[in-house]
């Protein structure tokens, strides 16, 4: 770890400010920050400080959704009573990542920031395109077991690692981004990037820019929601795959469908495609099985993860099948 | 009345300081004037040294000094190995030259004031390097494949009858079988405080051998034995990589002379993937053939295993072959093929743990061919005496073991066919191994003293790795001595004590407690004898015996204390000692333990992913001193094997052999959430033969048959047959 300066932050604008200065950083839980800084993989001048900022609330907005404090910390959101009645794939994709202690530093905001687990991002021994634009990717001719394949390209094809980001792309979230000229709602949907040419580019937050909610729309009408994670151990570990499925039943047909997949993809994956194949569908196995080969299409499997394309092909009708299960 | 002590389930008597943090481990110890000692790595696979530059390094904040094979005391080689105590773990020794053979060697140490500048500085540091491409997996090195030498733990492969032979055979299983790269993984890592006071050296040590590590440290920089004091009182686990002596242990020492203060050296935990050792990766080829009754005709072996260019590691896969089942036709071959990875080193149950997985696998094909149970073809090849030795089994129950888990497990209502066990979606299979680990013992020296404030002490240069041996000690010295197990101080992990052997092969408890119970026999003749010659003693001129941690008079009606005894005799303490070493029954008995693991897995058939439900396993150890740490440890080292079955996997990058999976996160381990109902039991039956204790060792034993009984299970949940580990989701895909 290099040498760093540390100050808290009083207030947003100070926050707002502080950020702007690319060899700062804002620290909030820590929980992927400090792992960086140690690897030195990220080696900031400034540290400053927000987890005191008054961002921590969880309410109901006017129209009926939730808000939730970027500063929040992630077992606060997954023990929300709002959460758990109104949101719950939320509770339980949160309740899959990571551990308690985990849970109780790393916040929602951060959540959102996390950045990959592959490998050569992680050691600056490595050449890596994300880490350091135009080096070229030691992924893909290295140990990838744990890598993308959707959304991937030539420069980077690591995969994002969050479980919550997962469900609230499922959700419709909105965030709400800060910055000196006032504040911005960005769909969730846009909120990551795929690497294309430009893998250190992650998010559409700008130095300037602070995240001070995200938003859920309020859910109408009954949904079943289910966040399946699959992975190597029982608990504490990255997904291999995850799917967020939500349904909307009219006794054996499909009103509507919300899916989102983890650990497959470079960024938090909304399967709008596979949503509307199934949408207004009669439940069947066949279905399941289109909306399988659906979701894999244009996957670009490599040596070592080449599985994956297997096993997201059954978790999606794992998924699927627990959602509508009993639905005649 | 005789206070049973041994056998009965004793808390540690360390529990209280291990969690009130008064438990003192090789890093916590505060020095004055202590420095920290980061090391430079290699990064690259293979090659060799041209020029470090530390320019940038010396002008960092609390920059010390940089150690290399310049500045460094030529160190000399010990004669490294296991019989004579002096075992290093890679016989390269520190700095030997510039030649780099793997990823993570150490090129050379920064000393900072403060572990973070040091950390800073040696990050500063810049190697030059020359280049050559490395061999980083067995794949691309077959042609450099050479057959072992062999070491002190006896030879590496065996021959009995013609294995070629093909009379009567009614049945073959042929199968090839893969075991990953492991790391041992302790939750403590390796640490060694280094200080000088003139030419004498004390090492605050992370190891499983206070003797060796003074042996080799002393032997390195040509000083008497007697001049190097290791002090080793807690260990947070080792399960190997603690055993030999590591180039960090060295380094220490020589930063410590070069900056005329104490030097801590910590390792991190990716320098845990390349400082210490390893389970090395196992190819075995396995040829079986049987009669139409399941019997045995012939078992070939034929391993290869990968080890460093600068040491030859065999991992013996082989080892409990010859003796395993009564079988007239026995070959094992072994092969090795050196990698520029790290050098290996023993790992929990090393050789036993890959082998039992191919075979047993293999003997469950077999069964299954054959529709034969295979708790039934392992009864039909039971092995009554050793059939390599030819010698009779000191003891052995494991028709006991297989009985038992058979009955436990409710084995007689599993379904032999695939796929037919159900519970809701998913897929139910039971599967069984054996298990079976030597029973060990070597030489072992303690010493016990009587107080005159009351209390005994009980000491040995014996380690406490995690096992329980602080508490086993006190409860032999105090049933022995007939004192509450309160009043017994134990004392170990010094090599000022008596000296003990090494706490691996799990030969500490065999080893170590009969020379307790000798020494503390001595102490109590002596307090007898003192009593009868000390004026002042109600006892002086009489008959007496020691009984119930007191001195009387042989028809009872007179009795002193020993602390009377003391004082009578104006005496702070009386000392005895003694030396227990195994004698001529190592030549008329084989001495094995030997266990049965039963298992219950729930596999996910469209997923992948196998879920241990339930393990019943039956140990046979001989005696059991405390069952409660014995449970402890069997819990242990089943769940590492369900890890070795399911998870465990060292992957490293094949352009310059770097582990890419070095931290906790990467390399998976079992979690709580893993593990379901684990039952292991002891039969508890004592070994007549090991010593006065009858108790072979328990460590090991445990893990062995783990995966074997887990792959069993899978087949028969699912069909398929996974004959490479771990048992991850991709193999169960297909």
């Amino acid at each position: 770890m290099q040498p760093f300066e540390f100050t808290t932050a009083p207030d947003i604008q100070t926050a707002i400010l502080g950020s702007s200065n690319t060899d700062a950083r804002l620290i909030a839980g820590g929980t992927t920050l400090l792992d960086l800084m140690k690897l030195e993989v990220e080696t900031p001048k400034r540290l400053l400080d927000i987890h005191r900022l008054p961002l921590t609330g969880i309410s109901v907005t006017e129209s009926g959704g939730l808000r939730i404090g970027a500063l929040a910390t992630n077992s606060a959101v997954a023990y929300d009573a709002q959460v758990k009645s109104k949101y719950p794939i939320l509770a339980e994709a949160i309740l899959a990542g990571a551990s308690a202690q985990l849970r109780n530093m790393a916040t929602v905001g951060g959540n959102l920031m996390q950045r990959t687990r592959c490998t050569y991002f992680r050691d600056p021994l490595w050449a890596c395109n994300k880490r350091q634009p135009g080096t070229g990717c030691s992924a893909q001719d290295g140990h990838h077991r744990n890598h993308a394949i959707l959304g991937t390209s030539d420069a980077c094809f690591a995969a994002h690692p969050s479980d919550m980001a997962v469900a609230l792309i499922a959700l419709d979230a909105t965030v709400e981004i800060e910055g000196a000229v006032g504040k911005r709602a960005v769909p969730i949907a846009g909120f990551h990037l795929g690497p294309g040419n430009t893998p250190e580019v992650e998010t559409v937050v700008k130095p300037g820019e602070l995240i001070t909610a995200v938003e859920l729309p309020v859910l109408t009408g009954t949904w079943r929601s289910h966040y399946l994670k699959v992975r190597d151990r029982a608990s504490y570990e990255f997904a291999l795959v995850s799917v967020a499925a939500m349904v909307q039943l009219e006794g054996s047909t499909i009103r509507a469908c919300r899916l989102a997949f983890g650990g497959v993809a470079t960024k938090p994956w909304r399967a709008t495609s596979v949503e509307q194949l199934v949408t207004g569908q009669t439940v069947s196995s066949e279905l399941f099985q289109k909306a399988a080969d659906a979701a894999i299409e244009g996957a670009v499997p490599r040596r070592d993860n080449r599985f994956k394309v297997a096993l997201l092909r059954r978790s999606v009708i794992r998924a699927l099948e627990t959602v509508t299960e009993g639905a005649k | 009345m005789s206070t049973a002590v041994i056998g009965t389930s004793s808390d540690r008597v360390d529990g209280h300081r291990k969690v009130t943090g008064g438990a003192h481990y090789a890093a916590d110890y505060a020095l004055e004037n202590l420095a920290y000692g980061v090391p430079v790595l290699s990064t690259t696979g293979k090659g060799r040294i041209v020029s470090i530059d530390a320019s940038a390094a010396r002008q960092a904040p609390g920059f010390i000094a940089i150690i290399t094979r310049e500045n460094s005391p030529k160190l000399k080689a010990p004669a490294n190995d296991f019989g004579s105590w002096t075992k290093l773990g890679e016989a390269r020794i520190l700095f030997a030259d510039d030649e780099i053979h793997y990823v993570g060697q150490y090129l050379a140490l920064v000393v900072g004031e403060t572990l973070e500048q040091a950390i800073a500085a040696a990050a500063l540091v810049s190697v030059k390097t020359v280049d050559q491409a490395p061999a980083t997996s067995m794949d691309g090195a077959m042609d450099a494949a050479y057959k072992p030498k062999g070491d002190d733990f006896g030879p590496v492969e065996y021959k009995r009858g013609d294995v070629s032979q093909q009379t009567g055979v009614a049945f073959t299983v042929e199968g090839s079988y893969v075991t990953p790269i492991e790391h041992h993984n302790p939750m403590e890592p390796s640490a060694t405080i280094a200080r000088w006071d003139d030419e004498k050296l004390t090492l605050y040590d992370a190891t499983q051998w206070v003797m060796g590590a003074r042996n080799c440290m002393a032997d390195m920089f040509g000083i008497p034995r007697e001049d190097v004091h290791i002090i080793s009182e807690f260990v947070g686990g080792g399960f190997g990589c603690k055993g030999f002596v590591w180039p960090h242990q060295a380094l220490a020492a020589v930063a410590a002379k070069i900056v005329s203060r104490p030097v801590k050296i910590a390792l991190s935990r990716p320098m845990m993937f390349t400082g210490c050792g390893h389970r090395p990766e196992t190819r075995q080829k396995i040829t079986l053939a049987a009669d139409a009754q399941g019997k045995l005709l012939s078992l070939k072996q034929e391993v290869l295993s990968e080890t460093s260019p600068v040491d030859e590691y065999t991992e013996k896969c082989g080892v409990a072959t010859p003796h395993l089942y009564a079988c007239p036709n026995v070959q094992v071959t072994q092969r090795l093929v050196p990698v520029n990875i790290a050098t290996p080193t023993p790992m929990r149950a090393p050789g036993e743990s890959p082998g039992l997985f191919a075979i047993e696998s293999a003997l469950d094909e077999l069964a299954f061919n054959m529709k034969l149970d295979p708790v039934e073809l392992r009864l039909r090849n039971y092995a009554a005496q050793d059939p390599a030795r030819k010698l009779p089994y000191s003891s052995k129950y494991l028709r006991e073991c297989y009985a038992q888990g058979v009955e436990r497990m409710g084995w007689a209502d599993r379904s032999a066919k695939p796929g037919t066990t159900r519970d809701g979606r998913y897929w139910v299979g039971y599967g069984m191994a054996t298990a079976t680990y030597p029973g060990y013992r070597m030489e072992g020296a303690a010493l016990v003293r009587l107080h005159a404030n009351g209390r005994a002490s009980v000491a040995s240069a014996t380690q406490d790795i995690g096992g329980g041996t602080y508490t086993t000690m006190a409860q032999v010295a105090a049933e022995t001595l007939g004192l509450p197990l309160g009043m017994i101080d134990p004392a170990l992990g010094d090599s000022r004590l008596p000296p003990a052997p090494v706490s691996g092969g799990s030969m500490t408890t065999a080893s170590v407690t009969p020379a307790v119970k000798l020494a503390s026999e001595d102490a109590i003749k002596k307090i007898v004898q003192l009593a009868q010659e000390t004026k002042g003693s109600v006892l002086f001129n009489q008959k007496a015996r020691a009984a119930n941690g007191r001195v009387s008079s042989f028809d009872g009606a007179i009795s002193m204390t020993f602390a009377d005894v003391l004082k009578a005799a104006g005496l702070e303490m009386i000392q005895g000692d003694a030396r227990a070493k195994p004698g001529k029954e190592q030549g008329q008995y084989s001495f094995h333990s030997f266990g049965a693991q039963f298992v219950k897995v729930r596999v996910d058939p469209d997923l992948g992913r196998v879920h241990v439900m339930r393990i019943v396993s039956v140990f046979d150890v001989g005696r059991v001193i405390n069952p409660k740490t014995a449970r402890s440890q069997a819990l242990g080292g089943i769940i590492q094997g369900i890890g070795m079955a399911l998870m465990e996997q060292t992957h490293y990058d094949h352009r310059n052999g770097a582990p890419v999976t070095a931290s906790l996160a990467d390399y998976l381990v079992p979690v709580n959430a893993d593990i379901q109902s684990i039952e292991p039991t002891f039969l508890n039956i004592p070994d007549p033969y090991i010593s006065s204790m009858g108790a072979r060792g328990i460590g090991e034993i445990a893990i062995t048959g783990v995966a074997p009984a887990i792959a069993n299970a899978v087949f028969n949940a699912t069909g398929k047959r996974v004959r490479e580990l771990p048992i991850t989701i991709e193999r169960l895909l297909d």
